[in-house]
């Protein structure tokens, strides 16, 4: 059940859900203004510089950003899941499914560390760091910074989501959660989904050409 | 206002400023009324700092060349005086202070949906003004308010520790919109429907949309100047392929709107004011309600017009021009509101209702002046003179600053239980309103005659209007130190208001002055909207 200091000041249990679901929609949206300002930045530029973007996107590792895609859209199958599971009082099949999807988030961060580690050597890094030889266009080292950012903070929130999702899969395990109390691990759920949604924008553009 | 004998000697004892007096008790409290008056305190503290740094100005202008201060210094102390003003005080003023005061007061809620989120937003705010400040301090950044790029991202001043401080009081606004919106859409008493909310509530609400939808993109432009003066990222720097304009695209989207993050609350305010000061309940609410979400709504389609002289479009800047005439409507319906309210009301000249009045003629005069702003010819003409200066002064400061102290007279006794002296307080309003006036009137006349904005020094022949600005900013400053001086003693010395010491009908006063921990006992029931006086109340004349 929920903690008593928590639900003080609400007249129902419902009305608390409801605003913590409300909270998290607000903050979704947040999420997609910040990201929005990158993803508005990448459509101008890559109209000033469309040779420039597309030969910077040839040199893209395909199969590693497919693999990343393919890792984090079962990670979000598997959340979608342990939530079902929560809801229908099942806590430990929801811990063991949220610690799965968790598993999945950590090697997607270990596939884009590979990809990192490939960039650097190419030197395909953004600004005054760029030395890539193949496309020397000015564009390119645009693309790669918007690249760099794009990922970046997309990197940034599957690392934050890891954390969650591992700290709701011990909770679960342990039987924190049951029907009657499935708030966190539905905004958990949610917070992984946005993760998710960004990076299917996120892969085409800069990936796919 | 004097107290009646019947009126009690002592604070009722179970008021929220009672429960806990150690620092430890205000440092950890979830209390949104506590967390209101920390921001409040720490909002006044720098509108003082900020008005420090303005009569510096105005006094190095008094005279051509040097007066007080060299040219860098002088850029630094404007910057110094706009990001101290802009970001950390007329963003949260109203808003977190005010807001986070009453608008549970006002739905009749205990507090807000995330009272811990909201503690955060205190601790937010001083981080990111601490830093904004160490950063003006060490290394004073030159920018302006504004950071534009390429200066921003070139300039030797240490911009970054300020676009740090500003980041992540950004991070504070939005956590106290997003507060807002889920205590407004959760939290409202049993009966009180949408459309019974007080007006004020309907202004933070609006404020809270823009507050959530705007700021997350400031965050990341900051960001992306931070990361261009860190790893030369490129982004807004033409030699690498970048385009400056961006930046600006980008940073008016947010502070475009942001202007009306400053604004709406203040209007909020105002509908409160004129109600209670004129009982009468707000002439067409409904239209206000509206303009409120409007003005909201076309906040975000209006940034263009910050940019006539940057190289728009023809038809680019005819449709931001267009948009930003709406607001403008926006706007004057609510002016028209208002008047219709306070027509044949039963008016108490009060201190609230003068700032409201002064209010009314800044945002009026103002804003026809922004109009007149939206007509890219005469946008031409007084681009970055000083008429931007009075312009923007006039509706952020003029307007801005009017509500902000007349809210806080009006809620002062709902804050601390005691009123201040009634005269005193009045005399000291018309001061600050005639400073003011003799503050930015001359600034207008000065724009129109080619004096650019940001600038040290100036040929001769200017010299008359800048001795009559800086003699109305004199004025203006001790206006406000009256303001501070009789409040600071009324806090301690004030007599004791009682639960309603105006006699408003506003919700917030349903609950006991100053309210208790928990706001309600029982949960108040709301027959009707807020501010319906009975007919009989609109003839007997009240205690003045």
């Amino acid at each position: 059940m929920p903690p008593e200091a928590a639900t003080e000041h609400w007249g129902s249990e419902g009305a608390r859900q409801q605003a913590a679901h409300l909270g998290m929609w607000i903050f979704i949206a947040t999420e997609v203004l910040l990201f929005a300002s990158l993803f508005t930045s990448y459509g101008v530029y890559r109209s000033v510089y469309p040779e420039a973007f597309r030969a910077a996107q040839l040199t893209m590792d395909v199969g590693l950003g497919t693999l990343n895609t393919f890792l984090l859209v079962t990670s979000s199958i598997l959340v979608a899941l342990a939530v079902h599971a929560v809801r229908e009082d099942r806590p430990g099949l929801g811990g063991v499914l949220l610690g799965a999807a968790a598993l999945l988030g950590i090697v997607f961060l270990a596939v884009k560390g590979v990809e990192y580690a490939h960039h650097v050597k190419e030197g395909s890094l953004p600004g005054d760091f760029y030395r890539l030889r193949e496309v020397p266009q000015v564009g390119a080292s645009l693309f790669f910074t918007l690249y760099f950012l794009l990922t970046g903070f997309h990197a940034l929130h599957v690392t934050v989501g890891v954390g969650l999702l591992t700290v709701l899969a011990v909770r679960s395990a342990s039987g924190t959660f049951s029907a009657a109390y499935t708030t966190p691990v539905e905004l958990g759920g949610m917070y992984w989904h946005l993760v998710d949604v960004i990076w299917l924008f996120v892969y085409p553009i800069l990936y796919l050409s | 206002m004097s107290p009646s004998a019947a009126e009690p000697e002592r604070l009722p004892p179970d008021n929220y400023l009672a429960d806990g007096h150690t620092l430890w008790s205000w440092l950890t409290t979830k209390d949104h009324k506590r967390i209101g008056v920390m921001f409040l305190g720490l909002t006044l503290f720098f509108f003082f700092m900020g008005g420090v740094f303005a009569l510096a100005l105005r006094i190095e202008l008094l005279t051509p060349g040097r007066t007080i201060m060299g040219h860098l210094a002088y850029n630094r102390m404007f910057t110094l005086h706009g990001v101290t003003m802009v970001w950390l005080f007329m963003i949260p003023a109203i808003p977190s202070a005010f807001g986070n005061f009453l608008v549970p007061l006002m739905i009749g809620a205990r507090d807000v949906a995330f009272p811990r989120l909201n503690l955060a937003s205190v601790y937010l705010y001083v981080l990111g003004a601490s830093i904004a400040l160490w950063g003006m301090f060490e290394g004073g950044a030159d920018t302006g308010w504004t950071f534009y790029t390429p200066y921003s991202t070139t300039t030797g001043t240490a911009v970054l520790p300020v676009l740090l401080g500003v980041f992540i009081i950004g991070f504070s606004t939005i956590v106290t919109g997003l507060n807002f919106i889920a205590t407004v859409h959760t939290l409202r008493a049993p009966g009180l429907g949408w459309m019974k909310l007080p007006l004020f509530v309907w202004a933070v609400y609006g404020t809270a949309i823009i507050q959530v939808l705007a700021t997350p993109v400031l965050g990341m432009v900051l960001l992306l100047v931070a990361l261009e003066r860190v790893v030369g990222a490129g982004i807004f720097d033409p030699a690498r392929g970048g385009d400056p304009l961006l930046f600006q695209h980008l940073f008016w989207f947010y502070s475009h709107p942001a202007v009306y993050i400053m604004v709406l609350p203040s209007m909020g305010v105002i509908s409160e004011a004129v109600s209670a000061f004129s009982r009468k309940n707000a002439l067409s609410y409904r239209m206000i309600v509206y303009s409120t979400l409007g003005i909201s709504f076309v906040g975000f389609f209006t940034w263009g017009h910050h940019m006539f002289a940057s190289g728009q479009s023809t038809f680019g800047a005819g449709a931001f021009g267009a948009m930003s005439m709406l607001v403008a409507i926006f706007t004057a319906i609510k002016i028209f509101s208002w008047l219709g309210t306070l027509y044949r009301g039963s008016i108490a000249v009060e201190a609230p209702l003068i700032y409201t009045l002064g209010f009314m003629f800044f945002l009026f005069f103002g804003g026809m002046i922004g109009v007149a702003y939206a007509t890219t010819s005469l946008n031409l003409h007084w681009h970055d003179t000083y008429s931007v200066v009075a312009h923007f002064h006039f509706i952020m400061v003029g307007a801005t600053v009017m509500a902000f102290l007349a809210a806080l007279h009006y809620w002062f006794p709902k804050m601390f239980g005691r009123t201040f002296p009634g005269k005193l307080a009045n005399g000291a309003a018309l001061l600050v309103i005639f400073g003011f006036i003799a503050t930015f009137v001359p600034q207008f006349l000065l724009g129109n005659l080619g004096m650019p904005r940001r600038y040290a020094d100036y040929p001769p022949h200017f010299q008359t209007l800048h001795v009559a600005s800086t003699t109305g900013a004199s004025l203006l400053a001790f206006g406000l130190l009256c303001i501070a001086g009789y409040l600071a003693w009324s806090l301690r010395y004030g007599a004791i208001a009682g639960d309603d010491p105006w006699g408003s009908e506003g919700f917030e006063w349903k609950s006991q002055s100053p309210p208790p921990t928990h706001n309600f006992p029982v949960t108040p029931e709301y027959p009707t909207g807020p501010h319906e006086y009975a007919p009989r109340e609109a003839e007997v004349p009240h205690a003045a």
